[in-house]
């Protein structure tokens, strides 16, 4: 089974990248640009083939390792 | 609104100091001015325990411009020169986010010093972990060391010196405390001192988000119910930011635009708008709706208490504000008059033109409270262990399970992820005793360390009050400077209990008492207490950080050895005190016992010597001699420079384990040059210098007679395989 | 001989190498990156630092800015353009120079000297140089590690573009040598034309004993003296 997963900054979390980024458009002409938060994409590959068990395990390397909980939300994709 | 007992215990506030509030604003207050006061008498602010205790520090002296009290203090290197540092602790950000955490902690202090209108020429970190075996030690430590090197790094300002230990009494509770060193012009320091009515009250910098609201958002949230769920958020650190704002606050202060400037640290918008006003005895209208805020919908309260980083207050002179602007815009800041002074003595805070909240200033600042807390002397533990003992180790297997071990194993592995060298003048990088800065242009330098001794510190905290700020003097005399003030970071456990009131009470005798006879004077610090869980606090951490000047900067000297045929001086007297040593710890795991006593006469004297060998070109290379004693110093000497050393059979020695690992303190080894010999001996002699002639330099092997020959070489590897193992 | 330094937001190294270049008897203007002209120069230098906080991409949104558009111009009309760390990664942004840089191996930011073996000496920038010179010079970046197409490589090696690669106290050039795991152990390259030289380790650092040591001196003389 295949996921994808989108890590970014919590809503309240200072996201300096993000920031700069969206500055950076607007002043190209961008300028239907409200806002702009930057994340981290990862595309996972599982063995396991009982669904249930296999979104835990993926909500678990969430969890455990690629998002920060303490300022970070993630997303789960199934592909 | 009401206030309830459980809304004032979530802001940290007792409810005897509530019925204080009520009684000085002589009505209740709301949610809003709560959680003003919050800020305003926590411990960080309001030093509401250490104070009575920190008034008693020396902080006076012919070098000292300004003491504590303002962002940073600031001292006199001649020549219209001064420099401005200061020391803070980010223990509990670092602990909870170590990457962001150390970070912030690296910005606030830098803010600290250019508010004062100084350039930033050194950074220094004194940071402790828990047991290296301890499972969450090795993601703090790899995250607080990318931390300070991430934000210092990108500023571009050189990370210099500092301290990295570990000691399982940080098991739950890291210790991260950065030091930020500036330069500036004598006749251009900025104050944080408000002067004058209606002058405009400017924000600049980054927008204020819901950054480190802490129990005030929980207690916010209760009352409701519908809000998103509030947690407090860890502050995120923005070094790109921060290097704007340090270029425009510099630009602006060339000319006189600026009455007042400061940092909106802890306590964000509160602190700064309240001291500013305090200090200068007026009051202070802030308009919050003008606030550049990062989220919508964001209230006064959070406005009020947000700590968001890389933000400034500023209070201008009547018909500079086009001038300011132009230089925030430049340096696409933001730039809002937010408020203006007032003679009314109050912080009045309006939001779309209707007064939300409105405190004396008096009530916040001078009123705080001031606690006589109880404290105990401590218990001296006898140390338990026979001595006899160390009689059977085997001297060279004891040599290497120090030189191996985390706290004395080389630490290159974190220096070499800090630029050392950016900004062009850093004459000496970390590994020394002490760094050695260049001030720009000129052909003068100064020296800054940071150290700190929690061992000798637990087990007789006067005596560890005493010996950090000699170490921390020594270190300085040992690169050639004349030591000229310090500022510290006390970082403790809980202070309402009265053992750990005791520790601190009983260490700061110890820094005034060597901060007195050195004429070494305190000029800034922080205080940082409830470090510790409830059952165990940490071990009494004091750091000390440490300026002083070299005035000629002809031959900057290190501990590195500069040849193969050089004297060795060991100066001062060598008791074998093995008691509190890294060698019984490392070999025994005896941490009981006694640290080494100060005497402060032979420090000054012994060190004064020293600096005037080094004066005279008579010295060509000084280590001073500290944890780890004699043996653990000529090994670094060595392995520093790739040279070999000969110590020759010492006379009159009781047992060679206590006289090379002995931590006795005021000692420095001297290289000299064979022709300088007689000439030093005659110096030391007439200035009643107690010194030994203990060996001399070699090639490649560290030698004592009849007891071990090592290649330097794999001293060098021993010392250097810990953190690759790790 | 005229040298300008550009300025973004973000640079830390634009005082540095202006006193290296100061010193070097250069006559130097600092050009700050919202400019639209350039100032009338036979030296452009990109110095070292964050700019726009590295955020995004190392380099990426220094490329975007308004003053880039006449470093490509001066570029394509011969003038000499140096890019040192930050400078060397905005000049890839650009397309001035091929190839880009990568994270370092380790992962961490590295700052130590490192020794850097001189493979051509024969242009403007190395002229001061022998070939095969082994120099000591401080590096302090994050993103270091140079990598590009096989096809451009090829170029590199053939055209004899390659500037400096990492080597040991003995000039040996191999992983064990490779501070930040960059392709071939490259240091530092040139553009076809060789009017463009972008490197990773900071010349400008090594100019004054007192300091560090003159290895870095030569850079400067050997463009003075073009």
């Amino acid at each position: 089974m295949k996921y994808s997963i989108t890590v970014t900054l919590k809503k309240d979390v200072l996201d300096p990248q993000g920031k700069v980024v969206e500055n950076t458009l607007k002043n190209m002409g961008l300028n239907s640009l409200k806002s702009v938060r930057q994340g981290k994409y990862f595309e996972i590959e599982v063995e396991e083939k009982n669904e249930k068990v296999a979104d835990k395990e993926v909500t678990q390397m969430c969890e455990k390792l690629l998002a920060n909980l303490i300022i970070e939300d993630y997303k789960i994709n199934k592909l | 609104m009401k206030i309830t007992n459980k809304i004032i215990e979530k802001h940290g506030l007792k409810l005897e100091e509530f019925e204080n509030i009520k009684k000085l604003m002589k009505r209740d207050p709301n949610l809003l001015e709560l959680g003003v006061f919050s800020a305003m008498w926590n411990e960080h602010c309001s030093y509401k325990s250490s104070r009575i205790h920190l008034k008693k520090l020396p902080t006076k002296g012919k070098q000292v411009i300004q003491g504590p009290g303002e962002n940073a203090g600031v001292i006199d290197i001649g020549d219209n020169d001064a420099i401005v540092f200061k020391i803070e602790s980010h223990n509990h950000p670092s602990y909870i986010e170590p990457y962001q955490g150390a970070a912030t902690g690296v910005g606030g202090i830098l803010r600290d010093v250019f508010t004062m209108g100084a350039r930033p020429i050194a950074l220094l970190n004194s940071i402790h972990f828990g047991s290296p075996s301890h499972p969450k030690t090795k993601s703090l430590l790899n995250g607080v060391v990318s931390g300070i090197g991430g934000y210092g790094n990108c500023i571009g300002i050189p990370t210099v010196a500092g301290e990295t230990k570990f000691n399982e009494t940080y098991n739950e509770n890291i210790l991260v405390n950065a030091m930020a060193v500036g330069h500036a012009k004598k006749d251009k320091i900025f104050y944080s001192r408000a002067k004058g009515i209606n002058k405009s009250v400017v924000y600049v910098g980054s927008k204020t988000g819901r950054d480190g609201i802490h129990g005030a958002s929980m207690a916010s949230a209760e009352f409701d119910e519908n809000s998103e769920e509030k947690k407090p958020t860890v502050q995120v650190g923005d070094p790109f930011t921060e290097k704007l704002l340090l270029e425009a606050c510099l630009e602006l202060m060339k000319d006189d635009s600026i009455i007042a400037i400061q940092d909106m640290g802890a306590a964000g918008l509160t602190s700064s708008s309240v001291e500013m006003a305090s200090k200068g005895s007026l009051g202070i209208e802030l308009n919050l709706e003008k606030v550049p805020c990062r989220e919508e919908n964001m209230t006064p309260y959070e406005m009020m208490l947000s700590e968001s980083q890389e933000r400034m207050l500023i209070i201008l002179e009547d018909g500079k504000e086009e001038r300011a602007r132009k230089i925030f815009n430049k340096w696409d800041l933001d730039f809002v008059v937010i408020g203006k002074t007032t003679n009314t003595k109050n912080l009045t805070l309006k939001f779309h033109n209707k007064v939300v909240g409105e405190i004396q200033i008096d009530a916040l600042a001078t009123k705080a409270p001031v606690y006589k807390r109880k404290w105990v002397r401590k218990k001296i533990k006898k140390s338990k262990f026979d001595l006899r003992k160390i009689r059977n180790v085997k001297f060279e297997e004891a040599l290497i399970k120090v030189l191996s071990s985390p706290n004395h194993s080389n630490k290159t592995w974190v220096t070499n992820q800090y630029d050392q060298m950016v900004m062009g003048d850093t004459v000496q990088r970390s590994g020394s005793d002490a760094a050695i800065i260049r001030i720009h242009n000129k052909d003068k330098a100064i020296a800054v360390t940071v150290d700190s001794s929690a061992n000798y510190c637990n087990s007789q905290p006067k005596s560890g009050g005493k010996q950090i700020v000699c170490e921390n003097w020594r270190n300085l005399i040992s690169v050639g400077a004349k030591p000229l003030a310090i500022t510290n970071c006390l970082n403790f456990g809980n202070p309402e209990n009265e053992e750990i009131m005791g520790e601190f009470t009983e260490c700061l005798e110890g820094i005034k008492e060597a901060c007195e006879f050195l004429n070494y004077p305190v000029v800034s610090g922080n205080v940082s207490f409830y470090n510790g869980t409830n059952k165990k606090n940490i071990y009494p951490t004091p750091v000390i950080g440490g300026v002083g000047i070299i005035n000629k900067l002809s031959n900057p000297i290190s501990h590195k050895l500069k040849n193969d045929k050089s004297f060795l001086l060991l100066i001062g007297k060598t008791f074998g005190h093995i008691e509190q040593s890294c060698f019984l710890k490392e070999n025994f795991s005896i941490t009981d016992g006694s640290p080494p006593e100060i005497n402060f006469f032979n420090e000054k004297n012994n060190g004064e010597a020293v600096l005037n060998l080094i004066t005279l070109g008579l010295a060509n290379s000084v280590h001073d001699v500290s944890s780890g004693g004699l043996i653990v110093a000529l090994c670094e000497m060595a392995m520093s420079s790739n040279y070999g050393i000969k110590i020759e059979k010492p006379k009159k020695i009781r047992n060679p384990v206590e006289y090379f690992f002995g931590e006795d303190q005021g000692r420095y080894i001297v290289g000299i040059n064979n022709e300088n010999l007689t000439k030093v001996e005659k110096i030391l002699q007439k200035n009643d210098i107690y010194y030994e002639l203990i060996g001399f330099t070699q090639k490649k092997y560290f030698e004592i007679e009849g007891l071990m020959k090592s290649d330097v070489n794999d001293l060098f590897k021993i010392n250097n395989q810990w953190y690759n193992q790790y | 001989m005229n040298s300008s330094v550009i300025v973004f937001p973000g640079s830390n190294c634009d005082r540095d190498i202006a006193v290296a270049l100061e010193r070097m008897q250069f006559k130097n203007k600092m050009v700050w990156h919202k400019d639209t002209t350039l100032p009338k120069s036979d030296l452009i230098v990109i110095p070292g630092g964050f700019s726009y906080g590295d955020y995004l991409r190392s380099g990426a949104i220094a490329g975007k800015s308004l003053i880039v558009s006449e470093i490509i111009k001066a570029a394509n009309s011969g003038c000499l353009i140096l890019g040192i760390c930050n400078g060397f990664q905005i000049l890839t942004e650009t397309g001035l120079l091929k190839g880009t840089l990568l994270r370092n191996k380790n992962l961490k930011f590295i700052s130590k000297d490192v020794n850097i073996k001189v493979i051509n000496n024969e242009t403007k920038f190395t002229s001061k140089y022998n070939s095969n010179q082994i120099l000591k010079i401080n590096i302090a970046h994050n993103e270091g590690n140079y990598f590009t197409k096989e096809n451009h490589l090829e170029e590199l090696n053939k055209e004899n573009l390659i500037a400096f690669k990492y080597c040991d106290e003995k000039g040996v050039v191999n992983d064990r040598s490779n501070p930040n795991g960059a392709l071939k152990n490259i240091a530092g390259i040139f553009n076809a034309k060789k009017n463009i030289l972008g490197m990773m380790p900071h010349p400008e650092r090594m100019i004054d004993k007192m300091i560090s040591n003159t290895d870095g001196i030569n850079l400067f003389s050997s463009l003075i003296s073009k």
